[in-house]
């Protein structure tokens, strides 16, 4: 089975944000997986190696992002392209990002396409269902259940809580859902093997894309932090006289009681 | 300028979601003194028209099929294209839901057109939009603008106010059909997990329950109190794993994201992932016996101490209120 995941490398929110000349600082940073794309790549092994085939990791990034991939085939994945579009564009949206992928995807014949579901820090979901419209195959959103048997897919799907038993078939896209599987740490066996493994590099011209095709249609005109909270009221005091404290206060202070 | 926007009632169980009445509000912003008009797909639903009508959309068309009794992305974004390609509209508002998530993608997409996702605030109307939506799990925000095509935006549930809903509007409510074909997914069976009453994404008080609950009969307490506040229950991931309740009730990243007047955080740490789905709160209430607890630093409100026994005072002091007012 040929399968393919896009993953991207996203900033740790876990760690502390500042902004500095409008743009969220980056040097320092950690960057990881995207979560919702170690779900992804977790279930492509798990496919490949219920049903053979081979695992290709796709990022759209730049020089650093080669990390991320190693990471990748360290968990297990066969093959990771990069496709570096550091020299070519300054800003990349969605359009432009669901348009190199399916340019790269067009001509491979993929059974499978795994992506996350959201990026923890784009955070709009968007990439998994463009690629696969692009493509014109089939797509199924937020999955926590994947099950193959010939080209027939049975999918749970996680809808706010309740959940779809989907039937379908492949060539398929689907996005990841924690709750998908655990994935695996890298073994240390793994991080050898990574290292010979093939990753390729491509810029916009090996795809015969041009600039303009992933010209942007949204603009970021500012990024903030939300104003400083201050500091929340600890209540002091006996825990009766607390409580009492805070039902009065929801109710003459904040108004929400 | 004047436009003319598209926007699409979500319907769940037969009714609309709240969520379609705000995303007409900002329908109503964008269209800048232009049309809004409302979208209904489903398979009998041209009795919501006037709903829609009365929350604001000038008018109304109906694209009805028995293919759209359950959404699948093949057959709303027939109808939804469909509708598109009739009105021509300059723009396209969705709610940020399950289905609004699935479904908006794969119709910019068709349209060639860029997505604004997950709005909480628009600024400025027509041409000159600005929409606001958190990044970062919710540590920062940007403000964007789209700089050509159509104006497609999804907005975040309870963040947008609707309109005054006004029974006296009226409207034209027209039928469209579409042959609706070649569905690739077939929906089996929905499993409807144990979610009751208020719907957990659109309460204004959320009472929200952590690993720190303990155990299922814990959940029985909350419950007490989100009933005596007019209010729903929800849930950290770490509660959902151990099987204290069900993970419909799971807010944050993964969960849903929700934005209540109200949210009382019990017995739940505060990780970014469950920040993401609650920080936007308007109050938020932190109740937890580690002061360090990360909740706290969101926490406009702070109990330090044990919830088994803060949770029964708070209940009878609630109730209390309610006696005296
Ligand atoms: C050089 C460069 C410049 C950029 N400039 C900007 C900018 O100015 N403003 C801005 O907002 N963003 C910028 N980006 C990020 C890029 O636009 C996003 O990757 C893309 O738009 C996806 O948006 P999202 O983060 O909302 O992801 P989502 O749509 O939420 O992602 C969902 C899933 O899609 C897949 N996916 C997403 N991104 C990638 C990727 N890059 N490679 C492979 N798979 C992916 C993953 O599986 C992910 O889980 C830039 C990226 C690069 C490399
Ligand atoms: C990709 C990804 C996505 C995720 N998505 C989500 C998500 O959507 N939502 C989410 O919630 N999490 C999510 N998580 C998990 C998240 O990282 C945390 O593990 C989880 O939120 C912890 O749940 P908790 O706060 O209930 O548990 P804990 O972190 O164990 O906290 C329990 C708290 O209860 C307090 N406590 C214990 N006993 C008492 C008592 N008697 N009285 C008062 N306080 C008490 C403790 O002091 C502690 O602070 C995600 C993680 C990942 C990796």
């Amino acid at each position: 089975m040929n399968i393919f995941v896009l993953m991207k490398r996203t900033f740790d929110t876990e760690e502390k944000i500042s902004i500095q000349n409008g743009e969220i600082q980056e040097d320092g940073a950690e960057f990881i997986i995207n979560p919702y794309d170690e779900y992804a790549i977790e279930e492509a092994i798990q496919v490949r190696d219920a049903h053979g085939g081979k695992v290709t990791v796709i990022s759209i990034g730049d020089d650093e992002t080669e990390k991320q991939l190693r990471t990748s085939l360290a968990m297990g994945a066969d093959e990771a392209v990069l496709i570096n579009v550091e020299d070519d564009v300054d800003e990349l949206d969605h359009t432009g990002a669901a348009h190199i992928l399916a340019e790269y995807l067009k001509d491979k014949e993929p059974d499978l396409i795994l992506a996350g579901n959201v990026a923890i820090d784009g955070g709009s979901g968007q990439t998994g269902p463009r690629v696969a419209d692009l493509l014109n195959i089939n797509y199924v959103t937020t999955i926590t259940k994947l099950e193959i048997d010939g080209t027939n897919v049975k999918i749970v799907r996680d809808v706010e809580g309740d959940s779809e038993i989907i039937e379908t078939s492949l060539p398929l896209l689907v996005t990841a859902q924690q709750g998908l599987n655990e994935p695996r740490y890298p073994s240390l066996p793994g991080i050898m093997k990574a290292k010979k493994k093939p990753l390729e590099e491509l810029e916009l011209d090996d795809l015969d894309i041009d600039e303009d095709d992933v010209e942007t249609k949204i603009e970021t005109v500012e990024v903030y932090l939300p104003p400083v909270k201050s500091a929340g009221r600890i209540l002091q005091g006996e825990l009766p006289d607390q409580v009492k404290e805070l039902v009065n206060l929801l109710h003459t202070e904040a108004k929400v009681i | 300028m004047s436009k003319k926007i598209v926007v699409l009632g979500e319907v769940r169980d037969g009714a609309l979601r709240n969520v379609s009445f705000e995303a007409i509000a900002a329908a109503k912003q964008i269209a800048d003194g232009g049309e809004v008009v409302g979208a209904l797909i489903g398979d009998q639903v041209t009795s919501l028209a006037n709903e829609l009508i009365a929350y604001g959309a000038d008018r109304v068309i109906v694209v009805e099929h028995p293919h759209l009794k359950t959404y699948t992305p093949d057959g709303f974004s027939q109808a939804l294209l469909a509708i598109v390609d009739q009105e021509k509209p300059d723009g396209i508002v969705l709610g940020h839901t399950s289905l609004g998530k699935d479904l908006s993608p794969k119709v910019a997409s068709r349209l060639q057109a860029g997505l604004v996702s997950d709005v909480t605030e628009i600024e400025g109307a027509g041409d000159d939009a600005v929409f606001i939506r958190p990044i970062y799990s919710g540590k920062a925000f940007e403000k964007v603008k789209v700089k050509d095509g159509i104006i497609f935006v999804t907005v975040r549930p309870n963040n947008i106010a609707p309109l005054e809903k006004d029974a006296s509007r009226t409207g034209d409510v027209a039928s469209l059909t579409v042959d609706i074909q070649n569905l690739r997914t077939i929906i089996k069976e929905v499993i409807r997990n144990a979610s009751t009453g208020v719907d957990l994404s659109e309460a204004k008080v959320v009472v929200s329950g952590g690993r720190g609950m303990k155990s299922a009969e814990g959940f029985k307490i909350l419950q007490e109190l989100a009933d005596v506040l007019g209010g729903a229950v929800g849930a950290s991931r770490g509660a959902c794993d151990a099987g204290y309740c069900d993970y419909s009730l799971q807010i944050g990243q993964t969960g849903k994201v929700v934005t209540p007047d109200l949210y009382i955080a019990v017995g739940i740490s505060g990780a970014i992932q469950h920040l993401a789905g609650m920080s936007n709160s308007k109050v938020i209430v932190a109740i937890n016996k580690d002061p360090e607890a990360n909740i706290f630093k969101v926490a406009d409100y702070g109990i330090v101490g044990d919830l088994f026994e803060v949770i029964p005072l708070l209940i009878e002091e609630c109730k209390a209120l309610k006696v005296n007012s």
